[in-house]
């Protein structure tokens, strides 16, 4: 049946309850951190007056002194790193999973799984005991090696989902049509395999951004504690000022990125989340 | 009495779109009604809205009198068998069928009764307790119609139900439907973009085009006096030929030779260009006429054969003979419609290419001169400009009386 | 649809090459994938058997099973059980309501369905750490302002007890994973071929009927892989409880104990012995669903 004016309305308002739900908490923060640092307390949801003070005493001390860039460098470095590896790994396993035959292709698959379901917890352990002696401990290559494990399993199974329904064919059309191999992939494949692959990268980013277990295990300084470690080890300005508004000042800058990432590519995010789902 | 009439159903998409534009059509208890037309014509939206799975712009819809434009289409008392038949797979076929008399919380014995005498009908006894899935084209397609008969009711609607069935299955079907309807004697409105299906199985057949009714009536009336160029040319195949002619006095002057006007279309609109039909059964070959129908009748066509194909039956010719063309946009949209159409191996500028029937037995051979006779008692004239008939009567029905 | 292979003749060169380039191919996937596993399980067994404080490493030593049975009639241990289960049926059973009601709206919403997706997408997108601090900020006595909200008691102390905790915990965890329920609920939804639900209507059904009979049973393959990596995820839970309480007033979970146990305490063996065990109660939970739900994984996906 179509839409009457009641129908429309009703949908407005379920969109709207959702929009507002999610918003209200990334609202909020934004709220407190630009409140003034004495006005933190005031229990009001949205700030009185507007003050940059919070952002202000985030980057004071540069790169040495302040809380939050060094993370931040970190964080921004080790969630790149992550994903053009991962990327990498992931797109030949799962260019040989979709294209090739071949015995233990159920078995990786499988794999792939048992890990997604894996606690990290677990091996927080061994690979803290691990890593204190391979000289790991602290370093970049000490989470990197750790969130390639546990995001390679979801880059690959969307990877393999996108790259199942690219027609292969037209690597074949195009060389008959006079194309080196190395031109039918380059200018055939890549395109059509591009907007997978983006998708998977960007999922693995929020992956390794997103991660805290792992960054306050396996790290004890700025050398490369990641943003949400750091967070957690926020002081104020004296040691009786609650961080708080220094807390919510960090937090906005490091969401930013990712609500600009989520407008810019939602469709892409979705399809990536859920075409796995469907073809498995 | 289930009578469904349409009074200037309308049909506006949001986008602006008219699909179905001010139909009028009486459809009689028991009838059996075919909406025929090329993809996008608006058939299909013509019969969701009689199911009420599309809102009526304007106009007006009744069943039985009782007008249905705002209610939901379970409270329409019609049965609708899909396309892709919309088959519940979780479902067993037997409970595929009851869905709809469980849902009206009819009880349960009267449910097997009735599904397992669909059933029967339908010769899908021994499935009833399989998945769809597990079912070939022709089961499921089956069971599809079965889930509509059980509900017994007003209408049945029907959205190109035999479409994917391979070729012989298909016409297997055809008669299958065609026998079920007039046992069941219930009102049914059956899209379908093929014409032959059209032809076989309709009491009344209505040709749609781009959301207007272009004419409904019996088969036999749409062949014999098509009302305007489209229908002309969707009804039959091959298709009719289509050529320009020029009017004189009594006679007109076509590519293929000059001839006397046929009865219906003197006196009509004075000289004049028109355009001239004539069905490929109209021909046949010369060597194979009597003189005397030759002298009155017709015309002899002289050509190069540019394609035979012998079909055992029928040997259809191609030929082309020199004539400035006929644009009309009535035949444009058939165009667009008709794929994979056989023609002369080239088709230059000033030239148009003509299909002929002959007797099997011709000896007609490929690129060969021959000469064709051409009866053009059996000519249908048009109007270039608006594509009607020149024969219409006065007293011509409109579309949607009985 | 798969991309065409040809089958080859078993055992050909040409087959042979192919495997191993695939083999090659899948590598360093594999070996990254088990580096991080495979072997840190194998040696969290063997860590869990030795008492090993690296507080005092002259003590040392192979105990057996003795770490185990310290865990295991522990209070704390079955307290923290008890956490850890509680807050993944909650939280996984309002997810399940909310995301269903979420992947309905985003399946079937005419317009709008761009602000659909980013509003589902930011919590997801979200470090978790960051929504934990901005729930806690929000119900904390100083900093908050729910407690000003109308019916909410202006002294609440939402972090001095038990299951107020909980509940703000719970309501955290709800907000940010229920996107992830919802997109895997839609990517079954979308598998439902809209015309069975036109014969659904023509066959009589009212919306809720063709929600609970046609709806509900297609995608309960779909339902059940959801709740297997909900439920997984729900089982871990770290990172919200660690920012709010850190475990206190009795909230800690089991990932927070082993967390403890290795990190802060440096006792490995213990520490280890507890990570094993949720190991162990993390396959008993996939294998329950497997076996007994017959969730069907192949269909399924990781993420998160």
């Amino acid at each position: 049946m179509e839409r009457g004016s009641r129908e429309y309305a009703l949908w407005s308002i379920a969109i709207l309850a959702v929009l507002i739900l999610a918003l209200i908490p990334v609202v909020w923060l934004i709220s407190i951190s630009l409140k003034p640092t004495d006005a933190v307390t005031d229990g009001r949801f949205l700030p009185s007056e507007i003050s940059f003070d919070n952002y202000k005493s985030l980057f004071e001390g540069g790169i040495d002194d302040s809380p939050f860039i060094k993370p931040l460098i970190n964080s921004i470095l080790i969630a790149l790193s992550t994903t053009v590896i991962a990327i990498v790994f992931a797109s030949f396993a799962a260019y040989a999973i979709a294209r090739l035959e071949f015995p233990g292709k159920r078995v990786i698959l499988a794999g792939a799984l048992a890990i997604a379901m894996f606690p990290p917890i677990s091996t927080v352990g061994p690979l803290f005991d691990m890593w204190r002696a391979l000289g790991l401990y602290d370093t970049y290559p000490g989470l990197i090696i750790p969130y390639l494990t546990f995001s390679l399993p979801l880059a690959i199974y969307v990877l393999v989902a996108f790259f199942r329904e690219i027609p292969w064919e037209l690597e074949q059309a195009a060389q008959v049509d006079g194309a080196t191999p190395f031109q039918a992939f380059s200018k055939v494949i890549v395109p059509l395999a591009a907007p997978g692959v983006f998708t998977a990268a960007i999922l693995v980013f929020i992956f390794a951004w997103n991660d805290f277990l792992f960054a306050i295990s396996l790290t004890s300084s700025d050398a490369s504690r990641t943003v949400p470690a750091a967070l957690a080890f926020f002081t104020g300005e004296s040691s009786f000022t609650q961080p708080t508004g220094s807390i919510a000042a960090a937090a906005v800058v490091v969401t930013v990125p990712i609500i600009v990432f989520v407008l810019l590519f939602q469709r892409r995010i979705v399809s990536g989340l859920t075409a796995g789902a469907v073809k498995g | 009495m289930s009578e469904i009439t349409l009074e200037g159903v309308t049909k506006v998409f949001a986008d602006g779109q008219e699909a179905v534009k001010e139909m009028d059509l009486e459809i009689g208890d028991g009838e059996f009604m075919i909406l025929v037309g090329p993809s996008g014509c608006g058939k299909s939206t013509a019969l969701r809205m009689i199911a009420g799975l599309e809102d009526i712009t304007r106009g007006e819809l009744k069943i039985d009198g009782e007008q249905m434009n705002d209610r939901a289409p379970k409270d329409r008392d019609i049965a609708m068998v899909f396309q892709n038949y919309a088959l519940y797979p979780h479902m067993t076929v037997r409970e595929n069928m009851g869905f709809a008399l469980k849902l009206a919380g009819v009880d349960k014995t009267e449910i097997n009764r009735k599904v397992e005498g669909a059933a029967q009908t339908l010769d899908l006894t021994q499935h009833l307790d399989r998945r769809p899935a597990n079912l070939s084209g022709g089961q499921r397609q089956r069971v599809a119609m079965g889930r509509a008969i059980v509900r017994d009711p007003k209408a049945f609607l029907m959205d190109e139900p035999l479409s994917n069935l391979d070729a012989k299955l298909r016409v297997q079907m055809r008669t299958e439907v065609a026998k079920l309807q007039s046992r069941l004697e219930t009102t049914t409105v059956y899209v379908t973009h093929d014409q032959v299906e059209a032809m076989t199985l309709g009491d009344r057949v209505a040709v749609m085009r781009a959301g207007v009714l272009q004419q409904v009536g019996p088969p036999a009336e749409l062949y014999d006096d098509p009302r305007n160029l489209f229908v002309a040319g969707f009804i039959g195949s091959p298709a009719m030929n289509f050529m320009p002619g020029e009017i004189e006095g009594d006679r007109v002057t076509l590519p293929i030779g000059e001839a006397k006007l046929p009865e219906e279309a003197r006196g009509r609109g004075g000289d004049g260009k028109v355009i001239a039909g004539l069905r490929p059964e109209s021909f046949e070959d010369a060597s194979m006429v009597d003189d005397e129908l030759k002298r009155e009748r017709g015309v002899i066509v002289e050509a190069e054969i540019d394609l035979v194909e012998s079909l055992g039956s029928d040997l259809y010719a191609y030929f082309h003979v020199e004539s400035e063309g006929v644009e009309s946009e009535q035949l444009a949209d058939l165009a667009e419609e008709s794929i994979g159409e056989t023609g002369a191996a080239s088709l230059r500028e000033g030239e148009e290419q003509i299909v002929a029937r002959l007797d099997p037995a011709s000896k007609i051979k490929r690129r060969e001169p021959a000469q064709l006779w051409a009866d053009t008692s059996k000519l249908h004239l048009f109007d270039p400009e608006s594509g009607e008939s020149l024969a219409r009567r006065e007293s011509a029905p409109e579309p949607g009386a009985g | 649809m798969e991309a065409s292979v040809q089958p080859r003749p078993a055992g050909s060169q040409r087959t042979r090459s192919e495997h191993r380039l695939a083999w090659m191919l899948c590598a360093p996937a594999v070996i990254a994938m088990l580096a991080v596993t495979a072997y840190p399980i194998g040696y969290a067994i063997v860590l869990s058997l030795q008492q090993i404080d690296l507080r005092f490493p002259d003590q040392s030593g192979f105990v057996g099973l003795d770490n185990y049975k310290a865990i295991l009639s522990s209070e704390l241990w079955w307290t923290d059980i008890f956490n850890t289960v509680f807050v993944m049926v909650t939280s996984v059973t309002i997810e399940l309501v909310l995301g269903m009601a979420v992947a309905l709206v985003m399946h079937r919403a005419i317009f709008g369905r761009g602000v659909v997706r980013t509003s589902v997408l930011i919590p997801y997108g979200i470090i978790t750490v960051v929504a934990a601090f901005a729930w806690q900020f929000a119900f904390a006595p100083d900093t908050g302002f729910v407690n000003h909200l109308p019916l909410i008691a202006e002294d609440m102390d939402w972090f001095g007890g038990r299951f107020s905790s909980f509940a703000v915990i719970i309501m955290a965890e709800v907000w940010k994973t229920t996107p992830f329920m919802a997109l895997l609920l839609l990517a079954g939804l979308v598998t439902i071929d809209s015309q069975l639900y036109e014969a659904a209507k023509v066959d009589g059904a009212s919306a809720w009927q063709r929600f609970t009979r046609i709806t509900l049973p297609l995608m309960e393959p779909a339902i059940l892989v959801a709740l297997l990596f909900r439920t997984l995820d729900a089982f871990r839970v770290f990172d919200t409880i660690f920012i709010m309480t850190r475990g206190a007033q009795d909230t800690e979970s089991v990932s927070i104990l082993g967390f403890n146990q290795l990190i802060s305490r440096l006792n490995l063996g213990l520490g280890s012995a507890v990570s094993v065990l949720i190991f162990i109660c993390v396959f008993l939970i996939a294998f329950l669903f497997v076996r007994g739900f017959g969730a069907r994984v192949e269909e399924g996906r990781p993420g998160s």
